[in-house]
């Protein structure tokens, strides 16, 4: 029995515990993201957002959430009932497994693995796959527009992230994310040496989450907010938590990649008083700043614009970025044999 | 070096770097929206609201059933009728307001000689039933009661204009 405790139970406990560490801040996190987006988004256009619900309308989240949550799940007569409820969690679930190798900290990770990299590039590849899903188990055509081109758009700028991602590969040697973060602990963060990279990311991800100016998917106008028209109660409410559980996750790729992770910007002592998890989440803020600021700025593209942003400039761009940090590296720097 | 400085622009997100200086900039400018149940705009003394049937300081109706207001009230919202009292004067036996037909033209309060039936400030009167919205005498005397203060001094300050 306690060798059976040693062996399972007790590490299973512990890993348990760990996830929920990351989950239940995380879900806090999406809930007052959207808090958050409504008041800068106000106050860029010289509004207050949400006032009402507590002070300074601090319980809005916890309104809306209560409200999806009390709503009846409306299911099509023509949807096809597994897929239809399968998607939403699937969305959201892949939102959150991604977490599973964010580096919080020096050694703060819940699994280290080296594939990194890729595993994070492979659960949001499957991203498209809940919106697919959505749009066509709905069985309307406005869902199943939505769905089309959310995954023309989200293929077309994966291509354009993963280029991005190879030349920080390249530069840090490693597939590791805490391996990366501490290859800009020792060459500087990788925003200044690829900065055209962090802009071209930025904009990137911008389109992989289907946020503004690339939100087509949702394109309230032309689709009816696209593939989950037919949605409604927690099933709307797990596809929201996906999408903004996911712009934290790529905010979160974002500081990883080219923010320095947990490292303070400068090693000197105040900065570096400030614990590393605390910096991470500053960056992440940051990165979701841009997020939300990008939404009160920018129109829509239209999609023709958006597909020839992705491939007839984003990704030569991000190609020739690839060529030129692996000549740079090659010509300066000894590669590993 | 038109075409250059065309070029630069372009690769240097000109364009986008100002929209976003521009939300930015923005973002810290006061607002302009009022946190309505706990703060409000400013009315002009002539702010047409909610009717109020007024009385003299010594607790005499002002209202002398001349059914002037019910002539000229383009919406016929006003029902008036009257006989005389007891020691002789004229006045309402009953003062009806429809303000569900109401337009708030403030017709009557020009109408009126005495300045008796007046429109106040208050703008807050929503009710979630019709009949609530059937004003009669009593109601209009008791909101002439609750109002008095502002009324008479909306009514001093546009006097001059008058």
């Amino acid at each position: 029995m306690a060798e059976l405790f040693a062996s399972t139970i007790w590490p299973v406990t512990v890993l348990v515990f760990q996830i929920l560490l990351i989950v239940v801040p995380l879900l806090f996190a999406v809930a007052y993201l959207t808090y958050a987006e409504r008041k800068v988004i106000a106050a860029m256009q010289l509004r207050q957002g949400p006032m009402v619900v507590g002070p300074y309308g601090l319980l809005q989240p916890l309104a809306d959430g209560l409200k999806l949550f009390v709503k009846e799940t409306v299911i099509p007569t023509g949807a096809n009932k597994v897929v239809f409820l399968l998607a939403p969690m699937i969305t959201f679930i892949l939102a959150l497994i991604g977490w599973a190798v964010i580096p919080f900290g020096d050694g703060l990770v819940l699994a280290d693995i080296n594939v990194g990299v890729l595993y994070l590039f492979a659960v949001s590849s499957l991203g498209v796959y809940g919106i697919i899903m959505a749009g066509w188990a709905s069985n309307s055509r406005y869902a199943f527009l939505g769905a089309l081109r959310s995954s023309a758009q989200m293929v077309s700028y994966e291509i354009a992230i993963g280029l991005i991602i190879i030349s920080v590969l390249i530069s840090a040697e490693s597939l590791n994310l805490s391996e990366i973060v501490r290859a800009q602990g020792e060459q500087g963060w990788y925003v200044f040496w690829h900065f055209p990279m962090f802009v071209i990311f930025l904009v990137s991800i911008l389109a992989e989450t289907n946020r503004h100016p690339f939100d087509l998917p949702e394109d309230e106008s032309s689709l009816v907010t696209g593939y989950n028209v037919e949605y409604s109660s927690m099933t709307f409410a797990l596809f929201f938590l996906g999408e903004y559980a996911n712009m934290i996750l790529m905010s979160a790729i974002a500081s990883v990649l080219f923010l320095g992770g947990w490292l303070p910007p400068l090693q000197v002592w105040p900065l570096t008083w400030i614990p590393g998890p605390l910096w991470f989440i500053l960056k992440i803020c940051l990165v979701l700043f841009v997020f939300i600021w990008a939404r009160a700025t920018l129109p829509r593209y239209r999609y023709d614009q958006l597909m020839r942003l992705g491939w007839k400039v984003l990704l030569p761009l991000s190609l020739a970025w690839v060529v030129l940090t692996a000549g740079v590296v090659v010509a300066f720097r000894h590669l590993p044999a | 070096m038109l075409a250059l400085d065309k070029v630069a622009r372009t690769v240097l997100l000109q364009e986008l770097v100002k929209g976003f200086a521009m939300t930015l900039r923005y973002m810290f400018k006061p607002k302009v929206t009022l946190n309505y149940p706990y703060e409000k705009g400013p009315l002009s003394p002539r702010f047409r609201g909610e009717h109020a049937l007024r009385r003299y300081p010594n607790g005499e109706e002002r209202c002398i059933a001349c059914k002037l207001c019910e002539a000229i009230c383009p919406a016929q919202a006003i029902t008036i009728e009257s006989e005389p009292r007891a020691d002789g004067s004229r006045r309402t036996t009953r003062y009806d307001i429809d303000m569900t037909k109401c337009i708030y033209c403030g017709f009557c309060e020009e109408a009126c000689p005495v300045d008796a039936i007046v429109e106040g400030p208050n703008y807050e009167f929503a009710a979630e039933t019709r009949a609530e919205l059937i004003y009669t005498k009593e109601k209009l005397l008791a909101n002439g009661e609750r109002w008095e203060r502002e009324i008479a001094a909306n009514l001093e300050r546009d006097a001059p204009y008058r």
